[in-house]
């Protein structure tokens, strides 16, 4: 009894949000990915104040030099430093992924619900807009896109968001239409709860777990679309380094000079993987059944 | 004559299935008097936990009337939705799926007082919610547990505890204890009894659990395959049903005495279905004494006071 009334004091002391990240901080792969997910954003962040060499400073002595105590990563085609490159260019690869995942997110729960929750004709127009969508295949829409709006770090995420709404919105949509059969739904109606609160704190809830793994899952999915269009000219320009774009660059001398895809792949590797234990953790922490 | 709390006059309720118009409540009238539990028993997928959704408007009804104390709720906009709904509330069978699984007790009994806003202050709402979770007995220190927590019984008294925030004059019960162990039953049966005392509660008591409702009704509605085939006083229903559907199921009901002779009346034959069913008795199919006139319409019937059949041989059967 004394222990049960201990958890329960704790318990209101706390809010939501810590209580989370009370279970978050057990689940060690989690933290794992959280701890590289904000040491990269802390590192791109400062990128201009730490990185050795300028991203842009061309050594054509160096071109291709192999990984040193001068040059960590090696230089590339130009003979710019690899390191210097890949932190800066951290900046434009997490803040396209994080940004246009967070967009494709927010416009895929708002029309997720509405189409969820509502059904009806409302679903099968949106629903087989949706599909339209779906039927182009998401890099060919994002290149449309991003021709059609022009190049740029705004419209860049745009190209990159809508190609991930219909996803968003069928997977919210399956898991939403499970929780409305629930009858806290109906018991929800009957107390007078607006149809905004009912979406809102008692079916998004309960239904929002799959998607925080897939939209962490996303973010790496993003970030190497977001290197396709800047290796075809329409996403972030040069000379402003980017992951993907990097990558791209050196596929053609992968043979002879592997490290100039070698560190780039790595890192991205890296973020796709912290972000996907974080998500794997979110989801658990979040969901009161499997606490402790 | 008193108002009664609840009058359902011809309701009917279709479901518009792939194969056809699929007739779940088809043509009920009762009347529930206040301060009364009308039990509703019936086989499973007869109609009887449509008829109270569809009483309470969870789900719109196709045709016929919804009298609450007098006046007519068959249709009504939002705000007089809102205000039906304080008047007349639902506890649910499951008490596992009718619990937000992410909201703590005392969440899930407070957010209707919070949003009826007729508690003003933070410590008004507290002092109301400590009293509904005392009133259907449960411990303060759970009021942060989450429902998984709970045992079964529990659960449903904070589905009874949500239930009765608004203070609602009627509610429907829609087999609360089907779904909990024996034991666990008579606890909450008690604690609805109790609350109907103590409240001046109206219940509609669906189930098919026949010892429940014999326990705690005042009336009972008998239902097949949505339609109602007798209602009567419970003690007169279980003394002499009327109708040979009737017969068959409470001769159904165990008996604790191994000298009774009871014969067990077996039905022969196939259920009909309930999608697009012609005119008539819909037990026809299955009754031992069906014949021609069977076919046509039936009327609800007052055979004896306040007994009412739906059967047109139920005079002769019976002998009256």
């Amino acid at each position: 009894m004394r222990k049960t009334n201990d958890v329960m004091h704790r318990r209101r002391k706390e809010g939501q949000f810590a209580q989370v990240m009370h279970r978050l901080r057990k689940n060690k792969a989690a933290m794992l990915g959280l701890s590289i997910v904000l040491v990269l954003i802390v590192l791109a962040i400062l990128s201009p104040w730490i990185m050795p060499y300028d991203y842009t400073k061309m050594d054509i002595k160096n071109k291709y030099a192999t990984p040193s105590a001068d040059h960590w990563f090696g230089c590339d085609e130009l003979g710019r430093d690899i390191f210097s490159r890949l932190l800066y260019g951290s900046r434009a690869s997490l803040s396209l992924g994080l940004l246009a995942t967070l967009l494709s997110t927010a416009i895929g729960v708002v029309l997720g619900s509405v189409v969820g929750y509502f059904g009806g004709k409302v679903d099968t127009v949106i629903m087989r807009l949706l599909d339209i969508f779906q039927a182009i295949p998401g890099m060919l829409l994002s290149i449309a896109i991003s021709a059609a709006l022009g190049s740029g770090f705004g419209n860049t995420i745009i190209a990159l968001s809508i190609g991930g709404v219909p996803m968003t919105v069928r997977l919210l949509r399956g898991s939403i239409l499970t929780v409305r059969k629930q009858e806290y739904i109906e018991a929800a109606e009957k107390i007078n709860c607006s149809k905004l609160r009912i979406i809102t704190s008692h079916i998004l809830p309960n239904a929002i777990a799959p998607l925080i793994v897939s939209v962490t899952m996303g973010i790496g999915n993003t970030i190497l679309q977001a290197a396709c269009l800047s290796y075809i000219g329409l996403g972030v320009q040069p000379p402003t380094p980017e992951w993907g774009a990097m990558l791209s660059a050196g596929k053609s001398v992968i043979t002879r000079y592997p490290h100039l895809c070698i560190f780039p792949g790595l890192c991205i590797m890296v973020i796709v993987l912290s972000f996907n234990m974080l998500g794997d953790g979110l989801r658990d922490a979040m969901d009161p059944k499997l606490k402790n | 004559m008193e108002v009664p709390m609840i009058e359902v006059r011809h309701l009917k309720k279709y479901f518009d299935t792939p194969k056809g118009l699929l007739h779940a409540v088809d043509d009920v009238s009762f009347k529930i008097g206040k301060g009364k539990t009308m039990g509703v028993v019936g086989e499973s997928g007869c109609g009887k936990s449509t008829l109270g959704r569809t009483i309470i408007h969870l789900l719109e009804s196709t045709d016929g009337q919804i009298f609450l104390n007098g006046e007519d709720i068959t249709h009504v906009n939002r705000k007089k939705m809102h205000e039906i709904n304080e008047k007349m509330q639902i506890v649910f069978q499951d008490p596992y799926s009718s619990l937000n699984p992410r909201q703590t007790v005392e969440e899930i009994i407070k957010e209707p007082l919070k949003l009826s806003g007729r508690y003003k202050t933070r410590a008004e709402l507290n002092a109301k919610t400590e009293e509904l979770m005392g009133l259907v007995g449960i411990d303060e220190r759970l009021r942060l547990a989450y429902p998984h927590e709970l045992d079964g019984g529990r659960r449903q008294r904070v589905g009874i505890a949500r239930a009765l925030a608004l203070s609602p004059d009627f509610i429907v019960c829609d087999e609360p204890v089907s779904a909990l162990d024996v034991s666990i039953q008579a606890q909450v049966l008690n604690l609805l009894q109790d609350l109907q005392q103590q409240r001046g509660l109206t219940y509609m008591f669906v189930t098919h659990d026949l010892s429940v409702v014999r326990h705690i009704s005042d009336d009972i509605c008998v239902m097949y395959l949505g339609q109602l085939v007798e209602t009567a006083p419970a003690k007169e229903l279980f003394a002499a049903p009327l109708h040979p559907y009737t017969k068959a199921l409470l001769s159904a009901i165990p008996s604790t005495d191994i000298h009774s002779k009871q014969e067990r009346i077996r039905l022969k034959g196939e259920i009909t279905s309930p999608i697009d069913p012609k005119p008539g008795c819909r037990f026809a199919a299955r009754c031992p004494y069906a014949c021609e006139n069977c076919r046509k319409l039936q009327e609800l019937q007052e055979l004896m006071p306040n007994h009412f059949v739906s059967c047109c041989r139920a005079k002769e059967i019976n002998g009256l």
